[in-house]
């Protein structure tokens, strides 16, 4: 008798968790870090999502339909991003996939998506996902690629010729470093100095003291938080007058808490979401960015980050590729996301082409600097 | 002996017929997907519970050895060129020779300082897949590794792979049992106990610690090349700290001294957060919650939890058929 109810709980379970609901809804799936290490990009792009669907549901769906997105956490990790991925193709039958948060697990899923026929729009940045192109992949994120043309424009109008660069040896910082390696002499500037820090060291003094005496016009830190607010904190205890840019990795409240008074005057490139007041009426971005931010705050009771941005650029992509169409095929998907042209999006304003899988340029960061703990916009 | 070595080949037998049978049963991708990484990370946690359960030597660098065997066939067979079967050998004898040179000094030591020299020893291998940009593709990964693939023979399915990799673990199995049942096994057994008692004996202690510790390595490291071709993509992130305490996990949830009860924990940590994704935000209290009763009600880990739990069902059986006459009799 014990065994047969044992059983028969065993049973009804598994048929409970078996069970999927079947409906006639616009399946879309997720794969974001939403817990581990990279957290700080997956949370906000799981409450953009799941904000979103409320406001698409709420105006009765995308064509007619309602949009379902099933979100599974993959906790930073690259197996699980895996596992989470094939589930998302094989048992869900998703017609398309948003995420994941991070480029290597971007990276280690990337290939299941051609044979599945199922378009991924990535919500990371490295330039590896769209190059060389793969059909079936897209991202959202703006590219090192731009954010270090955006600071080479404005250290050549300044008539900088020496630069040093200081790099954190993480995924980001290291795919920053090969993009500076590659454009600082393009451009016809000189590298001085290459330093590197660990993601979790907690002095730069070293790195930039070697820097101070490459004797460089300006200093180019390339990392996300903490590591680079220490680098500025160090400047100003070094007493170093030489000009910082940071990264558009540091481009959040964040950094400028952790960075105190010694944030103040370094420059940075960044997506418009950081400072939408002063984005000019005429922008196209500007009524989205607003809105974003105002109903985000409402909900979470915190501003955005750009991270989150990134997830909705992606839903807004994907649902703007089913209205073109009026259709749910991962394959009408696919080909309409090709097709769009000068769809504005929070991190800047998107035109895909078959060659282009990012769809971003220059124009999708301004010059940012911080004044009194807030960010100016400088060009 | 001999009886105990049938019934471990017999469940050997059994356990390579029911994976066999499983992946058309299961029918899709994504279960093939949990199997396969199934099958890798049991690969591992069989060569760790010979040195863990078996010799007593802990190691929290085993994660290390993973990623060298991962490490060293993709860049020998997507740098360099070399073919595949070529690469896999070489990663898995590179590791094989790394640990005979780590276990050399390291194995002098004992309990804790054992754990933290090859902790220490994990440590430098993940700085240095980190680091070695040049070689390894540093923190966001090293793309466009070639699938397995031998004698030009391409593995195009992933269910040729994963049948691959399951005839690899059931010689992983086999070689374990073969061990223990051997008189390397016993030495170990006896230097697990005492060490002084055992060389008073006339066992070489320092070498068969040190021959357990490369069979250990090199199935690790095995398990490492079977990943890099099988995923195509590796990163540093897989193969840290976190990792190798993982695994010691997975020998002391199974059960440290059984072979079949590692293999059970290892496949019952790889498909838990799995089965726990249905519960979407508390996944990770249930997943900590289930670790802890474990811990707390099957202190001799899955393999005893579950023989215990034969005996109780067999024994209720066996007292319930006695009594049945009587209540019979009573109602009647």
């Amino acid at each position: 008798m014990k065994m047969a109810r044992a059983a028969a709980i065993v049973l009804a379970l598994f048929t409970f968790l078996g069970c999927s609901k079947e409906s006639d809804s616009f399946k879309i799936g997720a794969v974001l870090s939403v817990t581990g290490p990279a957290s700080f990009l997956g949370e906000p792009e799981k409450n953009t999502l799941l904000m979103l669907q409320d406001e698409l549901n709420a105006k009765g769906g995308v064509e007619g339909r309602k949009v379902q997105i099933v979100i599974y956490d993959d906790e930073s990790d690259v197996n699980k991003c895996v596992m989470a991925a094939k589930k998302l193709i094989e048992n869900d039958k998703v017609a398309v996939v948003i995420g994941p948060s991070i480029s290597g697990n971007t990276l280690a899923i990337a290939k299941f998506f051609a044979p599945a026929k199922i378009p991924l729009v990535s919500c990371s940045a490295a330039e590896k996902i769209v190059k060389p192109v793969d059909p079936w992949v897209f991202n959202t994120p703006q590219l090192d690629r731009h954010a270090v043309g955006k600071i080479l424009m404005d250290a050549k109008k300044k008539g900088y010729a020496k630069l040093a660069i200081l790099t954190v040896s993480d995924g980001f910082g290291q795919a920053g470093r090969a993009v500076l390696q590659e454009l600082i002499p393009a451009q016809g500037l000189a590298l001085v100095a290459d330093e590197v820090f660990g993601p979790k060291d907690t002095d730069m003094s070293a790195q930039l003291t070697k820097i101070k005496g490459a004797a460089p016009d300006a200093i180019i830190c390339w990392g996300t938080n903490p590591g680079p607010a220490v680098v500025a904190r160090n400047r100003a205890q070094l007493g170093i007058t030489t000009p910082l840019y940071m990264s558009h990795g540091v481009a959040s409240k964040k950094f400028i808490e952790l960075a105190g008074v010694s944030a103040e005057g370094l420059i940075l490139p960044a997506g418009r979401l950081v400072a939408v007041s002063q984005v000019p009426d005429g922008n196209p971005q500007k009524a989205l960015l607003t809105k974003y931010v105002a109903d985000y705050t409402k909900k979470f009771g915190t501003a955005p980050s750009t991270f989150g941005g990134h997830a909705y650029d992606a839903l807004m992509l994907v649902t703007e590729a089913v209205k073109m169409g009026k259709s749910f095929k991962p394959q009408d998907i696919r080909d309409n996301l090709e097709k769009i042209k000068a769809m504005p999006g929070t991190a800047g304003v998107y035109t895909m082409t078959p060659e282009n899988h990012n769809g971003l340029d220059e124009s999708a960061f301004v010059m940012v600097t911080i004044e009194k703990g807030e960010w100016k916009v400088v060009d | 002996m001999s009886v105990g070595y049938r019934r471990d080949m017999r469940w050997l037998g059994g356990f390579l017929v029911v994976l066999l049978l499983a992946p058309p049963l299961l029918g899709n991708n994504y279960y093939l997907t949990v199997l396969t990484m199934c099958c890798l990370n049991a690969m591992i946690a069989v060569g760790l519970s010979l040195l863990v359960g078996h010799a007593g030597q802990i190691s929290l660098g085993h994660a290390g050895f993973y990623g060298l065997g991962a490490y060293t066939t993709a860049a020998l067979s997507t740098t360099l060129g070399v073919p595949v079967g070529l690469s896999m050998l070489a990663g898995v004898g590179a590791t094989s020779g790394v640990a005979a040179l780590v276990g050399l000094p390291a194995l002098k030591l004992k309990g804790h300082y054992l754990a933290m020299a090859t902790l220490g020893f994990g440590v430098i291998l993940s700085i240095l897949f980190n680091e070695t940009v040049g070689v390894t593709g540093g923190p966001s990964g090293f793309t466009g590794i070639p699938r397995l693939s031998l004698f030009g023979v391409e593995f195009s399915s992933d269910l040729s792979v994963y049948y691959f990799i399951l005839a690899l673990l059931g010689l992983v199995i086999w070689v374990a049992f073969n061990i223990l049942h051997s008189r390397v096994g016993r030495a170990l057994r006896a230097l697990h106990t005492s060490e002084k008692a055992a060389q008073a004996m006339g066992i070489d202690i320092a070498r068969y610690k040190l021959f357990i510790f490369v069979v250990s390595a090199a199935f690790a490291g095995l398990a490492g090349v079977l990943y890099a071709h099988y995923l195509t993509f590796i990163a540093p992130a897989s193969f840290g700290f976190l990792f190798s305490v993982q695994l010691i996990v997975m020998v002391v949830l199974g059960g440290m001294t059984s072979v079949p009860g590692t293999i059970a924990g290892a496949f019952f940590l790889t498909v838990l957060p799995e089965f726990l994704r249905a519960f979407e935000n508390v996944e990770i209290l249930l997943f900590g919650a289930i670790l802890v009763l474990c811990m707390m009600y099957l202190p001799d880990g899955l393999a005893g939890g579950s023989s215990r739990l034969w005996r109780l069902v067999w024994r209720k059986m066996f007292v319930r058929a006695e009594k049945d006459p009587m209540e019979g009799g009573g109602n009647g």
